[in-house]
């Protein structure tokens, strides 16, 4: 098993009216020192693959294809292996 | 004339536009569910708004996915008129039938208004019943309507007469104080180079009975129905 973790960001220069309501509302609790707030999407995904390279293909192909919009949105991810459940005693 | 409305899990303005459309005299509007794969010999598709899987992950990211999106993709690369209003503009959108994509409204509201939208290209199949330059009063309801295109796409967008329609004054005016969402240049509908993909964040099948007081919205649909006429003709 391979897991994949995978954030999805807004693009550089893309407004983000959440990022900017929560960047407001820290001010509002005294962070005054909060320049910029940025929000994505974290996912977590687990694969029953156990070679890095087929698993970072469909990674990348998942990402392009669905869990980003490549016109405002960029994505990043990292995979490790990730142990199999252990087997139900018997 | 027979028109499709393709229903995802979750649209809502579905049967008001088979509503519509099949009270046109001669019209017929049939409800096409999302798992078929076949239109079934429709002359024309209107993508119905809603929240097609609950706008899980991004608003139509889903849809334009099901088993119906392929065969109105191919309506679409044929030369057939698709309309997609609302949540059926953002699964055009997402399925790369129109370019570009939303973003959430920058007042991070859902918003529910009367708008006035201005006609920028009335040389389209959705809009040849309208003047250029007309003012329409359509409702809108979204919350994510803040339509974005790279520069690249916006001149592109600009040199093909793509935009249709934008948010405006009662005057006409499309400045920033009538933009109810943050659209770039206050795109409220865009076409494809093509001519024959449509999508539109403003409700036209809301507004087109007597009843309600307001028949602009039935402009796009007669305009619809004379090019559909024309091309058999």
């Amino acid at each position: 098993m391979i897991k994949a973790t995978i954030h999805v960001t807004l693009k550089p220069g893309i407004l983000d009216p959440q990022g900017r309501a929560i960047r407001q509302s820290l001010d509002t609790l005294g962070f005054s020192a909060v320049r910029d707030v940025r929000v994505g999407k974290f996912l977590e995904i687990e694969l029953q693959e156990d070679d890095p390279a087929r698993a970072d293909a469909h990674l990348k192909a998942m990402c392009e294809q669905l869990l980003a919009n490549p016109v405002i949105e960029s994505y990043r991810y990292e995979l490790e292996r990730h142990p199999s459940h252990p087997a139900a005693p018997s | 004339m027979n028109w499709g409305v393709p229903v995802f899990p979750g649209s809502n303005c579905d049967r008001d536009c088979a509503h519509v459309l099949s009270s046109l005299p001669g019209h017929r509007a049939r409800l096409i569910w999302h798992g078929d794969t076949a239109l079934g010999g429709v002359d024309a598709v209107v993508l119905p708004g809603g929240f097609s899987y609950g706008d899980y992950l991004r608003a139509g990211a889903m849809a334009r996915l099901s088993p119906i999106m392929k065969a109105v993709g191919e309506f679409a690369r044929a030369g057939g008129l698709v309309l997609g209003i609302c949540n059926g503009f953002q699964i055009l959108l997402e399925a790369g039938l129109l370019p570009g994509a939303m973003r959430p409204n920058r007042g991070l509201s859902f918003v529910c208004a009367d708008v006035a939208v201005t006609v920028d290209n009335a040389a389209t199949p959705f809009t040849r019943a309208c003047k250029p330059g007309q003012v329409l009063r359509l409702p809108i309801a979204h919350a994510e309507g803040n339509y974005y295109a790279d520069p690249v796409t916006l001149a592109t967008l600009r040199a093909n007469a793509q935009i249709v329609f934008r948010y405006c004054r009662p005057d006409g005016v499309a400045d920033d104080a009538a933009n109810p969402n943050g659209s770039v240049e206050n795109i409220a509908g865009i076409r494809n180079a093509a001519g024959n993909v449509l999508g539109l964040m403003p409700h036209p099948e809301r507004c087109a009975e007597s009843v309600f007081g307001n028949q602009d919205g039935l402009l796009l649909f007669r305009s619809m129905a004379q090019a559909v006429a024309d091309r058999a003709g």
